[in-house]
């Protein structure tokens, strides 16, 4: 990285007149761009974010549908080619399964049925919905063709529902509890730690020992406790946004004190002291000449902090004590993994841990970045 | 230096006041008492409370008091007899039920500490000498991971694995036939042999943390001019690092082992479920669920002591580092 950057500076250096300065957002995006894992972690976010908007249309089933015939069905693998009647014909199938009973062990056990061919299609008609609870629709991006016909991807749990498709749909619960999370604390954040910031002295004092006593209550006993406290027949919408407010009770402090370092930092710089000389009234010197330096490192504090809370949502509903079923969130999907005889039949419910681990490993290299390329002194 | 720790003591007054008003007031939230618990539990069984009954209970538990005399009740007792008050669902003093279910998660916590200071030095001291090298990527790429499974993921991906494989189960710090054994050399050697998942899982995530904290440090000492007159006396590189840089680089490395340690404490409680570790985080879980109010309180309230009296020891231990911190 010093390299290409020792290049670009004596470019700059040998044609000082002709190169156009660039503006500062202009520069942290083409820092941030040198950034490959950074580059991978927005791409990865960007994915995530389109795959959830639009996950009632990606997921091939509806997520309660459950199949007693299905329990625990192993991932099917989706197959391309096949001989058909005239020749050989291309197309995406899956095989049927049967189920044998192990006589050994006295369980059932499932094989792949070669001779079932189910083909599967794109934009197929599948389980009706209502797509973000406005249009009513039954179409899938891929599905089955024949209505009823086995195809778990990534395979059934104890009750034959699609683990893809509930995973798929986990996400909405998931990530918007971790970017609503950080908006909420980012609110308290910034009006605490811009306080603090500001006006110095006494408030400053409070509002510090305020941060250093709620960072040093070990957090997780802390929200367990507050979570337990939610009533267990309130709706599931009102659980989603009780949880958010615990998570972002604590979560703000680490914020706070992002903004008012920067705060403190900025009020002493030469180019803020030099925009209140030239009559820039105070709204405007924050507005046009403080917040600008500081917003990218705002939200790359932001991004980081993302993570955290979509980490403690699946570790509170993986206990039952955050949101519960019928809401679907990674961490209630996990609560199917709790027990060890289930995972050991069943491995794939692991997967909404997969995908909590990807969300949370892309959100950290795309907030990692950012904090790099923000960084006036790199 | 004794000002400083009679200042930092001090300190900790008001804060352990605070901190056991928010353990009493987090127990008191949830709607209806332990007493409505038992209600509830008698009526599934057939059996109906009378009104009588009832308000006799809540009189013998105390819970007919207002808020504040049941917290002056409660923090009068711990400061006056070291008595913690009573489980009611397990008919049992407080203190009996926490002090063996938090000396073991002290211990546990412990040992992932040293687990994540003996593995996250060399790893970070190493990426740092040799930066991007094959070696430093794979640290970082091992370390992000670290970061981003969570826990109590990992505790069960390990229990999978060993089941699956190994074909044992790996829950619990003991096996059964120690659980209620006394202390003997055997049950030492069980034990040994059973921290060691714990201590991998809640390490991992401090690790990863810990190596990007080193790296960093000692990447900004290394480029000062003292290593390279060091390295112009012609000190063999691996003493030149460990005689100078790294003795300042580990400066900030133990201002962060309390944030180390209140983590570890932390996670901890969720890993103990998963594991069925005989530490707190079960006990916890069950008695807030229970609304067994004294005992969940009493833990929430010690492990912040915990976790208060870790900062303590690292800013003392930094203090004695640093003299520029001492003298403030």
């Amino acid at each position: 990285m010093s390299l290409a950057e020792g290049a670009a500076q004596t470019q700059a250096a040998a044609h000082p007149i002709t190169s156009r300065h660039p503006k500062g957002g202009n520069l942290v995006w083409r820092r941030f761009r040198r950034h490959r894992l950074a580059m991978l972690g927005l791409i990865l976010t960007g994915i995530l974010a389109l795959v959830t908007l639009f996950s009632q249309f990606i997921a091939p089933f509806e997520p309660e549908g459950y199949n007693s015939n299905y329990t625990y069905a192993p991932p099917q693998r989706l197959h391309w080619i096949r001989s058909g009647d005239n020749g050989i014909v291309f197309g995406p199938y899956v095989h049927g399964l049967k189920v044998e009973i192990d006589y050994d062990s006295g369980r059932r056990r499932f094989a792949v049925d070669d001779t079932v061919v189910h083909p599967v299609g794109l934009f197929v008609q599948g389980d009706p919905y209502k797509l973000w609870g406005i249009i009513p629709t039954s179409r899938h991006l891929f599905g089955p063709l024949e209505k009823d016909a086995p195809m778990y991807l990534l395979g059934a749990d104890r009750l034959g529902r699609d683990v893809l498709s509930r995973t798929l749909l986990g996400g909405r619960i998931s990530l918007t509890i971790g970017l609503l999370g950080v908006m909420l604390s980012f609110v308290l954040g910034v009006l605490l730690g811009g306080m603090s910031g500001y006006f110095g002295g006494a408030i400053d004092n409070i509002i510090q020992r305020l941060i250093e006593f709620l960072q040093s209550i070990p957090s997780i006993p802390l929200w367990i406790g507050l979570a337990a406290a939610l009533p267990k027949d309130i709706p599931p919408a009102q659980v989603y946004f009780l949880i958010t407010l615990i998570l972002a009770t604590i979560g703000w402090t680490g914020l706070a004190r992002v903004v008012r370092g920067r705060f403190l930092q900025l009020k002493s710089e030469d180019f803020v002291k030099a925009a209140k000389l030239d009559g820039c009234s105070p709204l405007r010197t924050m507005r046009k000449h403080m917040v600008p330096s500081f917003a990218s490192h705002i939200i790359a504090a932001l991004t980081l902090a993302i993570p955290n809370m979509i980490l403690a949502e699946t570790a509170l509903s993986f206990l039952g004590i955050g949101l519960r079923p019928p809401a679907i969130s990674w961490g209630v999907l996990l609560q199917e993994a709790q027990n060890i005889r289930s995972v050991a039949t069943a491995p794939w419910l692991f997967v909404p841990g997969v995908a909590v681990v990807i969300s949370v490993l892309s959100l950290n290299f795309l907030g990692d970045g950012l904090r790099d390329a923000a960084d006036p002194r790199r | 230096m004794l000002a400083y720790i009679t200042r930092r003591v001090l300190y900790m007054v008001p804060t352990l006041f605070a901190i056991s008003l928010v353990a009493f007031a987090v127990i008191t939230l949830p709607p209806g008492d332990f007493v409505d618990t038992m209600v509830m539990e008698a009526r599934q069984n057939g059996e109906a409370l009378t009104t009588q009954e009832i308000q006799n209970l809540r009189e013998f538990y105390g819970l007919d008091q207002s808020w504040w005399g049941q917290y002056t009740s409660w923090i009068g007792g711990i400061l006056t007899k070291g008595d913690f008050g009573f489980s009611f669902r397990w008919d049992l003093p407080v203190d009996e039920l926490i002090w063996p279910r938090l000396g073991m998660t002290f211990v546990v916590s412990f040992s992932s500490l040293m687990f994540v200071w003996i593995v996250a030095i060399p790893i970070g001291v190493y990426s740092a000498v040799k930066q991007y090298t094959i070696g430093d990527y794979l640290a970082t790429v091992i370390g992000f991971i670290g970061l981003a499974i969570p826990n109590f993921l990992f505790a069960l991906v390990l229990m999978y694995v060993s089941f699956r494989y190994f074909g044992m189960s790996v829950g619990g710090l003991f096996s059964p036939e120690f659980v209620n054994a006394p202390w003997s050399w055997a049950r030492v050697g069980d034990f040994l042999s059973k921290i060691w998942i714990p201590m991998l899982v809640l390490g991992t995530a401090g690790t990863a943390g810990l190596i990007r904290v080193v790296r960093a440090n000692l990447l900004d000492e290394l480029k000062k001019p003292y290593v390279i007159t060091a390295r112009a006396k012609g000190l063999r590189e691996r003493t030149a690092i460990r005689r100078y840089p790294l003795r300042i680089a580990l400066n900030p490395f133990v201002s962060s082992l309390n944030d180390v340690f209140v983590n570890l404490v932390s996670g901890a409680t969720i890993v103990s479920v998963v594991l069925s570790l005989q530490t707190t985080g079960p006990l916890l879980l069950d008695a807030l669920r229970a609304e067994d109010m004294y005992l969940a309180g009493s833990f929430i309230m010690l492990l912040s002591v915990l976790t208060v009296v870790g900062t303590l020891v690292s800013d003392l231990l930094l203090a004695w580092l640093d003299p520029r911190i001492r003298y403030q």
